[in-house]
């Protein structure tokens, strides 16, 4: 109760432009802090993942079992395979019909084949991959891990001296990169190939529009976009696993939902944002020459 | 039964305390536990028995006090001596948390697969043994997902003993179970410390669970051991007269072991500032 009224009383000393700079500073406070133990809990989990999955390579008996390996690639990759080829169709068709009309006043229609390998191969195909992966993988992995909490099946693999990480955490990680790369690789022939058919249908010649694009793409276009395929599958897996474990038992299936829900969210930001450092340092270094 | 001075005891625990932020959970706990006895922890909803159990076996450290498994304070142990601690327990928990995506006689089989060097062979006749004990034989490829909720427990229970531990804790183990199916976890309980020689600690708040299976009970409450006896004990502190009682804990545990409605524990929940809580409300509007 006092404590109260002496709360109430230094608020009404307060202007209301410093109250406003007050909730502010709280505010920037609390998300600043928030996302400091998420990114420190992030390096934690990669740190510990990173040794047991080192661990599993060189140790017997401490190998990540090959099945589940597996079984989480499926989970995670084979089944996003048609979604991943839905969306890059109706992206390599958006892209030309957007261009053309502009392309067509300059007479260079047929550098929409530049256009579209170079979108596809650089940016589009890792980016359109790793938002569906995020939605696809991200989310039921958090989802998956979090339950495991509440049911306190966590808390019986550590009770029974198993390593969450080593068990949960490594061939989830190691699904969502390899995946990644994968679904990347299906995504950027799937966005060329509807590129063209579309094209195509703009009359633009198809051998033309092959030729461009053998030119436009260059071994470094296609190995940075797969450079960055596999950091976002790092960020999806790291953050999905990350938030499904920090799920405390008592908050049920509400705790679960909200992993699940953040987990997108904040892949989708962390992969924007990664992307856009990782341009910025093939750019400077003249990668895109 | 052993007595005190027979055996030294294979978990002690001394002095524990426990908040979680400003609110206390564990208050000064001593206990011990002795070779081959049941130990019954009861108490109600919230008294702390779960969070005492979770510190017993490694999952919470306290705040201070010692927590001693087979001789050794496991409160200060690295993870990974604490792992090799672990192995010599088994742990029933509550929700059986048995492993979702793995088949039941997986459940068991991947303790030995893990922790021993067993070869195939061998790992699918302990798995065999372990199931037979708890009478799950036939269900070994079964999902958890098809089991009822009492043969989730037995085969949590299988698990729990998979690697042959001196110890098992059981959290609530006859909780949301019908009465005989519970009836019957209670009789496994029994029969797996003796036939395993194992040292038990069950957490439980049903009453005729505890008195079935125990050697020795421990009434918790609010944080705090109230009374640690042997279950004749309890048994005639349920069964006096509530005039002849002297102590007002007396009363209380009776109440609980008795599950009377009305008695102490229900004046002490009532005692809350009704009057203030309701004179709150006006204050608040008034503003």
């Amino acid at each position: 109760m006092k404590r109260l009224d002496s709360k109430s009383d230094k608020a009404a000393k307060m202007t209301p432009l410093a109250q406003v700079a007050a909730a502010v500073g709280r505010f920037t406070l609390k998300t600043g802090r928030s996302i400091f133990s998420i990114l420190g809990g992030m390096s934690l989990l990669l740190g510990q993942a990173s040794s047991s999955a080192t661990k599993g390579l060189l140790i017997p008996g401490q190998q990540i079992g090959r099945d589940t390996l597996i079984l989480q690639m499926v989970r995670v990759g084979v089944r996003a395979i048609p979604i991943v080829i839905l969306v890059q169709m109706a992206i390599g068709m958006i892209l030309p019909l957007q261009m053309f009309p502009k392309l067509d006043e300059f007479g260079q229609s047929e550098q929409i084949a530049t256009i579209n390998a170079i979108t596809s191969f650089r940016e589009l195909g890792p980016l359109m991959t790793a938002v569906v992966l995020s939605g696809f993988a991200g989310a039921s992995i958090a989802a998956e891990l979090g339950t495991m909490v509440t049911t306190e099946e966590i808390e019986a693999l550590q009770a029974s001296a198993l390593n969450p990480v080593r068990f949960l955490v490594v061939p989830r990680l190691l699904a969502t990169i390899i995946m990644m790369v994968m679904l990347t690789v299906i995504a950027d022939v799937v966005m060329i190939a509807s590129g063209m058919l579309t094209s195509v249908k703009l009359g633009i010649d198809s051998d033309t529009y092959f030729q461009l694009t053998l030119e436009a793409v260059n071994i470094t276009s296609f190995a940075t976009g797969l450079v960055k395929a596999g950091v976002f599958g790092l960020l999806i897996g790291l953050i999905a696993c990350f938030l499904g474990l920090s799920v405390k038992p008592w908050q049920g299936s509400e705790g679960v939902g909200r992993a699940t829900t953040n987990t997108v969210v904040y892949s989708i930001v962390a992969i924007i944002a990664t992307d856009a450092v990782f341009t910025l340092i093939f750019y400077s270094y003249g990668l895109f020459d | 039964m052993p007595t005190e001075t027979e055996k030294s005891p294979i978990i002690e625990v001394r002095h524990m305390i426990k908040s979680f932020g400003t609110q206390p959970v564990l208050d000064d706990i001593n206990l011990n536990v002795y070779p081959g006895e049941i130990m019954v922890v009861i108490g109600g909803s919230g008294c702390g028995k779960s969070t005492l159990l979770r510190h017993l076996i490694g999952s919470l450290n306290p705040d201070q006090g010692t927590v001693k498994l087979f001789g050794r304070d496991i409160t200060t142990m690295s993870e990974a001596k604490l792992n090799e601690v672990r192995k010599r327990f088994g742990i029933l928990f509550q929700s059986a948390a048995l492993f979702n995506s793995l088949t039941v006689g997986e459940n068991v089989a991947l303790l030995l697969r893990e922790h021993t060097n067993l070869d195939e062979s061998t790992i699918e006749i302990m798995v065999k043994i372990k199931l037979e004990l708890v009478g799950l034989r036939e269900h070994a490829n079964k999902m958890p997902a098809q089991l009822s909720g009492g043969m989730k427990k037995r085969a949590g229970l299988a698990r729990a003993i998979a690697l042959d531990p001196q110890i098992l804790f059981y959290d609530e183990p006859s909780s949301g179970l019908d009465p005989v199916t519970s009836a019957q976890i209670d009789r496994l309980i029994i029969d797996l410390t003796k036939k395993l020689r194992v040292t038990s600690v069950v957490v439980t708040h049903q009453m005729d669970s505890a008195f079935t299976i125990a050697d020795r009970m421990c009434m918790l409450d609010k944080g705090r051991i109230l009374k640690i006896g042997s279950r004749q004990e309890f048994e005639t502190l349920r069964d006096s007269n509530p005039d002849r009682l002297q102590s007002e804990q007396d009363k209380l545990i009776r109440q609980f072991l008795r599950g009377d409605a009305h008695g102490p524990i229900t004046e002490r929940k009532m005692t809350s500032d009704y009057e203030e809580d309701l004179l709150m409300v006006s204050l608040k509007h008034e503003r």
